[in-house]
């Protein structure tokens, strides 16, 4: 008897990073599959090879004990494989019943789309769900939950066998998760096969009859979910060592130079409370999507927020005015290096000024001579390995191109600097440079507001772990304390209490 | 069970009866003003086959843009088409005259195809692409085209005559114009293909995901509006029966702005064809009523420009309010 789904030893890159190595997962007809592991493990990407999105570079890939080799998104549908995408995939201007029968309208034997009939089937799906939505309505400004219905109801339309949920339920209300694991559970005892990622153990536990754990992009281990427990999951999730980081050296910590109060956005986060102290690294640690980068660029004004005080020094920074808080001594290194930290068609050394082109500036004119000094100081500084300092920002590596981000920002001389996942995709070597700099950065009494999703950098970096869950800060957590099952387990569950920071 | 139906919603239905209002508006004051507008010999003809051209450009420049893209190149494709078309019968005039017509349009077709494979391969900006073949197209006609033109005498009168004449006193052009609209709406609201279109423009991302085939996709269109791009050649030739190498000369822009005046959002995935239909004709009738009124042709493109803004503002003003119409309906 072979498995509905059957995956071995799949690998992906792009470029010269392994988004999987080794990946391995079995799923059974008439069961639900929990797929977990940390933010970058690999489930998404799994999950696009299994979809066709991706091609993968090597490994089995069966089918019904069969060997399948998508070459694009129709043909997994065509297989009978459907997918719902962390990020929703309707088209806003049709209607709910054409985004559900979208490339298979039924025709009238005049060759016209019959929507009367569709209309109906689609009334039918979504009330066989649970949830009848005007099949009339256009699909913008649906709410997610509807939208995942919608989704779903494609899926089941398509006959599906193999349905996969990505995060489905990271944006969804108590009722509607629960209405969303009936549905699930429901399609289970219809024997289709049931891949379900999340991060809320609670869920996978109630809902789940298998678990597959992953961590960076390899299979770490499947078991019945009756056979594990919630820390031997996390354990199989994080562990690996944190020996070979580069920990953070002893600073003074001094006077407290961010102080954010109350801070809240409506949907978003809510009440956030913290303090960052001169020569202290603070880590907001948490899954994606839990509101970390919200909260920092909210700190910085790039983001509006609803209520609450950001301080620096004392001093009150007006809010959703960057330019205030660059003032008042604020640096922020963004997520995306490519699309926010740099002009990428500009020069190294006007991407290095570009914070203190006033001061560069002679008479209101900048000319790239006056931007050689400073720039090739700080390029010195950060070791930054380009041809020359006119060379455009894209050349670079991903690690050197963060330098010039850092560059940028120590140029301006500031007493916080908030960076968001200062190394992803840079290669090992270039990380740990990243981490001695923003380390030398915090012994020099800078406070750092430090985001990252991989727990060893936390843990090697971090004088305090601040875990975000759901737009809430769930524990503060002394470096002495740290540990990974620690934090991961903050972040994925409720605080028994408030947070006192 | 009823749909229920806010007032915007209306609003947004009756953006095709308030051009209609403002067409015929716009005649009724032109004729009272200079009776001989409307009531002189072949002023209705006049009225009702000048729009012909407008027409199956805008059609053809709409799909396009409802696909998230635009083809600024069709003006000079017109151009092309046309001299392709009264140069055919000037070498050939033993040819049919429908075979004439079949090869142009199948001519504006090809120029169309370039433009569709080049975006849809190369994935560069239809922007850039057919900023490129607007100039491209406009320099091949310049070369073959010379300081010749045109000349009535190649022209048969049976072609000109096309123009003239009509079927119960409606135009041929005009017949022309309404099967390419009713064509292209039967297309792009009742066929798969057609709502794939729209599906692409609203939302590409997903397009992809969901496994359209989004280069096909993306062809389609240029070779539409190519095509139609084409038949506006032929209409030209037979309106006009001359021209020289600037036939069509920023007809594009106002093709774009039939689209827009006609509620095609310009960020893709909505609009209706017979909302283009009454832009194009509404525009049409401007650029004939102005000068009667004796408005300075300055003036007329300040109007048209003032219409462009209006009609995207009053959008944009309307994707707002659905908005938080939507948001209201998500929190109730």
């Amino acid at each position: 008897m072979s498995h509905l789904l059957e995956l071995h030893g799949v690998a992906k890159g792009f470029g010269q990073v392994a988004a999987l190595a080794s990946a391995d997962l079995v799923l059974d007809a008439g069961t639900i599959h929990a797929l977990v592991g940390e933010n970058g493990a690999g489930k998404s990407t799994l999950v696009k090879v299994i979809g066709g999105v991706y091609s993968r570079d090597a490994g089995e890939f069966l089918l019904d004990g069969e060997s399948v080799d998508f070459r694009s998104t129709a043909d997994a549908k065509h297989h009978g494989i459907a997918v719902i995408y962390q990020e929703p995939t309707l088209f806003p201007d049709l209607t709910v019943a054409e985004n559900i029968f979208v490339g298979r309208q039924p025709y009238t034997r005049f060759g016209t789309i019959d929507r009367a009939s569709m209309r109906r089937s689609a009334r039918e799906l979504t009330a066989q769900l649970g949830v009848p939505i005007d099949p009339d309505r256009e699909a913008r400004g649906l709410s997610i939950a509807d939208q995942q219905i919608v989704e779903i109801a494609k899926a089941i339309s398509l006959n599906a066998r193999v349905l996969i949920m990505d995060e489905p339920t990271a944006a969804l209300s108590g009722v509607e998760v629960d209405r969303l694991m009936g549905v699930a559970r429901q399609l289970r005892d219809e024997g289709k096969g049931v891949i379900f990622i999340s991060h809320r153990f609670d869920e996978v536990f109630a809902l789940c009859d298998t678990i597959t754990v992953m961590r960076d992009g390899r299979y770490i281990a499947t078991n019945p979910i009756a056979d594990v427990t919630v820390d031997e999951i996390i354990r199989q999730m994080v562990g690996r060592s944190v020996e070979n980081l580069f920990p953070k050296e002893e600073a003074e910590i001094g006077h407290v130079v961010l102080d954010v109060e109350h801070l809240s956005r409506a949907g978003v986060f809510e009440d956030v409370s913290f303090q960052v102290r001169s020569g202290e690294i603070v880590c907001l640690a948490g899954l994606v999507g839990a509101g970390r980068s919200e909260i920092a660029r909210a700190v910085f004004g790039v983001d509006r927020y609803d209520s609450g005080t950001v301080k620096i020094d004392g001093t009150v920074v007006p809010r959703h005015r960057p330019a205030a808080a660059m003032a008042l001594g604020m640096g922020f290194v963004p997520e995306d290096r490519r699309k926010q930290g740099l002009a990428m068609t500009a020069g190294v050394a006007t991407n290095i000024t570009l914070a203190i082109r006033n001061q560069v500036a002679k008479a209101g004119f900048i000319t790239s001579k006056l931007e050689q000094a400073p720039a090739a100081e700080w390029a010195r500084r950060l070791h930054v390995k380009t041809r020359a300092l006119d060379t455009h920002a894209f050349m670079l590596s991903g690690g050197n191109q963060q330098k010039v981000v850092l560059a940028k920002w120590l140029a301006t001389n500031p007493k916080l600097l908030i960076v968001d996942e200062p190394t992803r995709g840079i290669d090992v070597g270039t990380k740990a440079e990243v981490h001695r700099l923003i380390s030398e950065l915090a012994g020099t009494g800078v406070a750092v507001l430090m985001i990252s999703s991989e727990l060893p950098e936390v843990l090697g970096m971090a004088d305090r772990v601040l875990t975000v869950r759901e737009g809430r800060l769930t524990a503060n957590i002394a470096r002495v304390d740290a540990s990974a099952e620690r934090v991961m387990f903050a972040a994925t569950h409720a605080p028994d209490s408030a947070v006192e920071t | 069970m009823t749909r229920t139906q806010s007032w915007w919603e209306w609003i947004f239905r009756a953006r095709e009866l308030s051009l209609i209002v403002v067409i015929v508006a716009l005649v009724v004051i032109t004729t009272l003003t200079q009776p001989q507008y409307l009531f002189s010999e072949g002023g209705v003809r006049d009225l009702l086959r000048t729009p012909a051209l407008y027409i199956a450009l805008a059609v053809g420049e709409a799909i396009v843009i409802i696909t998230r893209n635009i083809d600024l190149s069709i003006g000079s494709i017109l151009g092309l088409s046309a001299y392709f078309c009264g140069n055919l019968f000037h070498q050939a005039p033993a040819l049919p005259i429908p075979v004439v017509i079949l090869l142009t349009v199948l001519f504006g077709g090809i120029l169309g195809s370039v433009n569709g494979l080049l975006v849809a391969f190369l994935k560069v900006p239809a922007l850039v692409i057919t900023l490129g073949t607007l100039y491209a197209y406009r320099g091949i006609a310049v070369l073959w085209i010379g300081g010749n033109f045109i000349r009535p005498e190649w022209v048969p009168k049976e072609f000109t005559q096309l123009a003239l004449s009509g079927l119960f006193g409606v135009p041929w052009l005009l017949i022309v114009a309404v099967v390419v609209v009713l064509l292209a709406a039967w297309f792009m609201t009742s066929r798969r293909t057609g709502r794939e279109l729209y599906a692409i423009g609203s939302n590409p991302d997903a397009a992809v995901l969901y496994g359209l085939r989004t280069r096909r996709l993306t062809l389609l269109p240029f070779v539409i509006s190519g095509t139609l791009a084409g038949v506006a050649g032929v209409i030209y030739v037979s309106i006009y029966a001359t021209g020289d190498s600037k036939v069509g000369l920023g007809l594009e822009l106002q093709a774009v702005a039939a689209a827009v005046v006609g509620g095609v959002a310009v960020v893709g995935g909505a609009g209706r064809i017979w909302g283009v239909a009454l832009g194009a004709f509404f525009l049409a009738t401007l650029t004939t009523a102005l000068p009667v009124l004796s408005i300075p042709s300055l003036w007329q493109q300040a109007v048209v420009g003032v219409l462009i803004v209006g009609a995207i503002t009053l959008d944009r003003v309307f994707f707002v309010v659905r908005q938080r119409q939507a948001r209201k309906g998500l929190s109730a």
